[in-house]
């Protein structure tokens, strides 16, 4: 039972890999959110339906399911993941599909004549998303962002469930060889909690500085 | 690996049979979600600074701390001081309580939405402050809230799968249990996954005539 030092240092050695496993998934779940909410909008049909397809279905089923089939079916058919792939894949496809949503939300809900000004002005259509388009469009998605980034955070203690030494996994441990049951998942929750406090702050540091040198339009 | 029809059809009804138990739970822990949800709501008003506080403290730690470790904690935790659950309880307790407080920022939106008028209304003809909420404010401000709320349900339907952590037979235990003892993975893991695509795109149709019926769009 003495060894609380050491046990500390486990629960530790899980945040890190929570941590790991949040950063990489956010930066999956981002890539994806832009491509498929973009592919959503697409003046092409076929980019659209294959957009919404992916969307539904990954919306439609549960993130659990998403990552033991990954993990459990994926090698069958010959493509073998380590668990942190696994992991990441699941969590960056999930949250992605998600932010899928707001990304096309947000990209809509720029006034229509902002897209028509810019037809006018002869912009090319990369232009008119990276000049005109997203810095107006950026700003409504950071909350929403925000929520699924912490949402995500949440969902990493799934991965405990396929062997994953995140967390989680690490204080099952602690449970497992102290008996203790109290101190160790207390101490998680508490670390959860910080990251998610930490998470939250962040991004409302991003929305100020990407809401700078808008205030004459909105 | 090859799909196989046949392996299919014979373990779908067992898969079908946690189906069951994944309904129910999801059921029982959105009954459990819709009045502690209330609870939440009404205490994080209250004009006691102490109490509004406090609420408000116990939401967000609820809100940014994973429903595994929750469920872990109410599974294994709760044991020690005394209290034994069953599975199936302490799963839905754990479920109810994560949606809460999910359900309770629903209410806070629906309440705001009722013009101040009301209120005043409400004072100026002596009602009690139960009066108030139960004839006055929540008619008005449950209808706007409809389809915010069954939107939460769905999402709770699809984190039912994680009760099978702490020994619910539901639906993904059952894949697991057919899986662990036939080596075919392939099956079991993609029919559960069907089975809640295909559920969640009903939902999702009924939620678009929850929406029209109500009016007000999800936020």
């Amino acid at each position: 039972m003495g060894d609380w030092p050491g046990y500390l240092l486990l629960i530790l050695q899980g945040t890190w890999v929570t941590v790991q496993l949040t950063v990489m998934g956010c930066a999956v779940a981002l890539v994806v959110a832009f491509v498929a909410g973009l592919g959503r909008i697409a003046p092409w049909p076929p980019v659209r339906w294959l957009a919404t397809a992916f969307i539904e279905f990954f919306r439609g089923t549960s993130i659990f399911v998403q990552l033991f089939w990954i993990y459990f079916v994926l090698p069958m058919l010959g493509v073998s993941l380590t668990p942190m792939q696994a992991g990441v894949t699941a969590l960056g496809l999930n949250v992605g599909a998600y932010g899928a949503e707001v990304v096309r939300g947000a990209i809509l809900a720029v006034p229509r004549d902002q897209h028509e000004a810019t037809v006018a002005l002869n912009l090319s259509r990369w232009q008119r998303l990276r000049h005109v388009i997203l810095p107006q469009a950026l700003p409504l998605m950071l909350p929403t962002f925000g929520n699924n980034a912490i949402e995500l955070l949440k969902a990493t203690a799934v991965v405990s469930l396929i062997s994953l030494s995140d967390m989680t996994f690490q204080a099952q441990i602690v449970r497992s060889q102290t008996g203790n049951t109290l101190v160790p998942f207390v101490t998680i929750l508490i670390l959860y909690f910080l990251m998610a406090l930490a998470l939250s702050t962040l991004i409302r540091r991003i929305e100020r500085r990407v809401t700078r040198g808008l205030d004459g339009v909105r | 690996m090859q799909w196989d029809w046949e392996f299919a059809a014979e373990i779908t009804p067992v898969l079908l049979s946690g189906l069951k138990v994944t309904i129910l739970a999801t059921i029982l822990g959105a009954a459990v979600a819709a009045v502690l949800g209330l609870v939440f709501a009404v205490l994080r008003r209250s004009s006691n600074r102490i109490v509004s506080r406090t609420t408000s403290f116990i939401v967000e730690f609820i809100r940014g701390t994973p429903l595994l470790v929750q469920l872990y904690f109410i599974f294994y935790v709760l044991p020690d001081i005394g209290l034994r659950l069953p599975a199936l309880t302490a799963g839905v307790i754990g479920m109810g309580l994560h949606y809460a407080t999910y359900a309770a920022e629903v209410y806070r939106g629906g309440i705001e939405a009722v013009p101040r008028g009301q209120w005043e209304a409400a004072k100026a003809t002596n009602l009690t402050a139960r009066q108030t909420w139960i004839n006055v404010i929540l008619p008005q401000a449950i209808p706007p809230m409809v389809p915010a709320m069954a939107n939460y349900l769905l999402a709770m339907f699809k984190e039912t799968p994680l009760l099978t952590a702490i020994t619910v037979v539901e639906m993904m235990s059952q894949a697991r249990i057919v899986a662990n003892t036939t080596y075919r993975y392939v099956e079991p893991m993609t029919l559960v996954g069907v089975f809640f695509l295909v559920i969640s795109l009903i939902s999702v149709v009924g939620l678009r005539w929850l929406e029209r019926r109500f009016g007000r769009a999800p936020r």
